[in-house]
């Protein structure tokens, strides 16, 4: 179970892996010798893989830290002790992987256009459904055209209902009418998708305090689970995101999504630094099971580990 | 606003450049540091960013700047050159085969925004006399062709699609057909978003090309796009061979780094930018503008252009006496009020204003456009000799008022002063004007 799991999301990183890991390898493999030569190198692959710069060279001084502490003189070992000090920094913002334990729980789905809201929330609910929970989604990202549409068909993909109203019609009317379904079912998980927009910060933050006044008057004993999407491709501005998202909600985990593609998904590590807002799952495609919780472990393993 | 931050940063960087007399080398490397630092924080790519300040760094080096009396000033000149530079000089615009229908085909990744685009981009060239086609070739998310059918729609653009199950490349080409048929000048084609290192679905796009035999083939890029962005680009490119760009979602905060990178990698033009959620929030692209945007320089060009679209003017003309003899008044207000809003969010046209980010007076002041429509209602419940006259309103003229228009005493209290703080505004703006002439010879009347 678990070597599958490493397994998959090997797969879903493999072009990630190629892309830093072939130049790490080269690297190591081109110094003898620990010099500054050699930390300008990694500084580059670190900003090529968008973990922005403060973050990288925080990332360097602990390993310059590390490398003295461990007494280590060969180039060749750097890579072991860089990777412990990628782990330890991503370890320190994520140590609660995203887990459905008490019920009812409301899971709001926040982010901007296009990262993956609709398609994570398909994924989600196949998993907690896979769990032995009952699930029911509210359609209330009414802005986009037939967003409501798009979250049927994965409604139906799943084999869970979708409350949704009209195009156009009021999100936090969509999410009062799903609270009373979810209740009067006994629903375990109801999961709600959001519109991303980012553009008018603040029509987005009326629009997302409205909704939270909603479930704090109608659903006062679910718990509460904020997810924000990152699109990994995104660069530095994914921090931005997490900073506007974090002021009109609080931001309780991250999906990432899009790590199937060759962006490096780096930014994870300057959001956690941040904010320290814990990565929960992470996207590998565009499938049903193409979701993983996330694990930083498998993932610096994935990351550094050569074919 | 579009690379706020880093022409923040750049005007940082610049500052302590600025007025000094004499630099040396070190002051220079000292200031490409910072430009280094807002360069990568804005997502432009790395080694765009090493040649960018290698290449700057080598001209400010240089012996006339180095001896010249304001060597900050010319710093900054060969900075704003180069970006320029980056961003391609000229701006180019789609070309339209001889032989119609144009075929102009969208590609990219996953969420980059296509269907809208293709909405977007509809809906312009209609404005500008064509009849386009959108063909949905989206048959695998969920939803996408009926997506498009209600982009379609809404702007008034005809959709051809034949459902989820049918081949894209079949599509396009009966795609095609019917547009000849129908004669459609333009035809738009929608594809799905793809990693451009899917192999099969990449393979269906050059089979497509193919097919339709594109003039156009734009590739669709999120503005907020990583390192990743060059890396993408030429990955499309080739296998495609693409033809031009279209950024996306360069609202917001955006920084648009990665439009920089691509332009400067692989050489290939941005000819749209989408600035917004609305249907109408493209444009064309002009690079000079958006160096000198990035720089925070601002954007006079682009705002001239909106307001020669939207006023009037006669009234600009009366306007502007009104500013001058500082009799301007809530009917003016409430007419600038409806000009404002034809031109798109405010927050966007303050932002190209030269100098108007730092400003004191505007800081702090917030302006979405559902204040505006409140503030609409308030004047439109005030009585004409009132609004000719604020100084009028009393108390008992405050409530009825506020009555008037379903809102509250203080809103009306909230409204006279900013009315207050408006014209106090005007006289800066007064004195903003006469920059303004040489860019397009235009009286700008503006609150
Ligand atoms: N390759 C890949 N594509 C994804 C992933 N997650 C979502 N997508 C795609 O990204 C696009 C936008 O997703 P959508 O759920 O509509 O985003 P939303 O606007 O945030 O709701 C769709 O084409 C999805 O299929 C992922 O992990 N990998
Ligand atoms: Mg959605």
């Amino acid at each position: 179970m678990a070597f599958s799991f490493f397994n998959k999301l090997k797969e879903g990183l493999d072009k990630t892996r190629k892309g830093i890991t072939d130049k790490i390898d080269d690297l190591f493999n081109n110094y003898g010798e620990i010099d500054d030569a050699l930390f300008d190198e990694l500084e580059e692959i670190l900003i090529m893989a968008d973990v922005g710069m403060s973050t990288t060279l925080k990332l360097i001084e602990n390993l310059r830290t590390e490398l003295k502490v461990r007494k280590v003189k060969e180039a060749s070992e750097v890579k072991t002790v860089f990777k412990d000090v990628v782990e330890a920094m991503l370890r320190e913002n994520n140590n609660e992987p995203f887990h459905v334990g008490d019920v009812p729980t409301i899971v709001m789905v926040i982010g901007v256009n296009g990262v993956g809201k609709t398609t994570s929330i398909g994924k989600i609910a196949h998993m907690v459904k896979a769990e032995g929970k009952s699930v029911l989604i509210a359609a209330a990202d009414t802005f986009r055209a037939a967003a409501i549409d798009q979250l049927k068909v994965w409604g139906d993909r799943v084999g869970v209902h979708v409350i949704h109203q009209s195009e156009g019609s009021d999100p936090a009317a969509v999410i009062y009418d799903a609270i009373q379904s979810a209740k009067a079912k006994k629903i375990d998980v109801l999961i709600c998708d959001t519109a991303g927009r980012l553009h008018n910060k603040v029509n987005l933050m009326n629009e997302l305090a409205k909704v939270f006044r909603i479930i704090d008057r109608e659903y006062p004993d679910a718990k509460r689970e904020v997810l924000l999407v990152l699109d990994a491709t995104t660069g530095q501005n994914a921090i931005q995101q997490a900073k506007v998202f974090n002021e009109a909600a609080q931001i309780s985990g991250i999906v990432l999504t899009k790590l199937d593609g060759t962006a490096k998904g780096g930014v994870v590590m300057a959001i956690n630094s941040a904010l320290n807002i814990p990565v929960k799952l992470i996207g590998v495609g565009e499938g049903i099971d193409d979701l993983q919780l996330f694990d930083p472990h498998d993932f610096v393993e994935a990351l550094f580990s050569s074919k | 606003m579009a690379f706020e931050s880093l022409s923040e940063k750049l005007q940082g960087a610049f500052n302590q450049l600025r007025g000094r007399g004499k630099l040396n080398e070190k002051d220079v490397k000292d200031a490409m540091r910072e430009v280094k630092l807002a360069l990568l924080e804005a997502d432009v790519n790395f080694k765009v960013v090493k040649d960018f300040i290698n290449t700057v760094t080598e001209r400010a080096i240089g012996e006339s700047v180095m001896q010249s009396l304001t060597p900050g000033q010319q710093v900054i000149k060969i900075v704003s050159d180069e970006l320029t530079n980056l961003m391609g000089k000229t701006q180019s615009k789609i070309e339209f085969s001889s032989k119609p229908p144009t075929v102009i085909m969208m590609a990219g990744l996953q969420g980059a925004g296509k269907t809208t685009t293709c909405g977007k981009l509809g809906s312009l060239l209609k404005k500008q006399g064509k009849r386009p086609l959108l063909i949905a070739c989206d048959v695998y998310r969920p939803a996408a062709i009926q997506q498009l059918k209600v982009v379609g729609e809404k702007v008034g653009v005809p959709v051809f699609e034949m459902g989820s199950d049918v081949n894209p490349v079949k599509i396009a080409k009966a795609g095609l057909e019917h547009a000849i048929h129908f004669n459609n000048d333009v035809v738009i084609i929608d594809t799905a978003g793809r990693l451009h290192i899917d192999e099969s679905l990449m393979q269906e796009l050059i089979e497509m090309k193919e097919v339709v035999s594109p003039k156009e083939i734009l590739l669709v890029l999120d503005a907020m796009t990583g390192q990743d962005a060059v890396n993408v680009a030429e990955h499309f490119n080739k296998q495609l061979e693409i033809s031009g760009v279209i950024l996306t979602k360069l609202d917001g905060d955006t920084r648009g780094g990665a439009a920089l990178s691509v332009r400067a990698v692989m050489g290939k033009p941005i000819k749209y930018a989408c600035i917004g959620e609305k249907l109408t929030d493209i444009e064309e692209f002009y690079p000079d503008r958006m160096a000198s945007r990035i720089l925070g320089m601002g954007d006079v060009m682009t705002l001239i252009e909106k307001a020669q679209e939207n006023f009037d003017e006669e009234k600009a003309k009366k306007l502007e006496k009104k500013m001058k003899n500082q009799t301007f008044d809530f009917e003016d207000f409430l007419d600038q009020l409806e000009q404002l809003q034809n031109m798109g969010p405010i927050g966007d046209l303050l932002g190209m204003i030269p100098g108007m980010k730092n400003n004191k007076s505007l800081q702090g002041m917030e302006v979405n456009d559902k204040d505006l429509t409140r503030t609409k209602a308030i004047i439109q419940s005030m009585t004409k000799k009132e609004r000719l006259d604020p100084d009028l309103i009393n108390s008992s003229r405050k409530k009825r008022i506020a009555a008037g228009c379903g809102l509250h005493v203080s809103d009306v209290n909230r409204l006279l002063k900013q009315f207050e703080q408006t014209k106090k505004m005007m006289k800066q703006f007064g004195g903003m004007e006469k920059k303004m002439k040489r860019g397009g010879g235009m009286k700008f009347p503006f609150f």
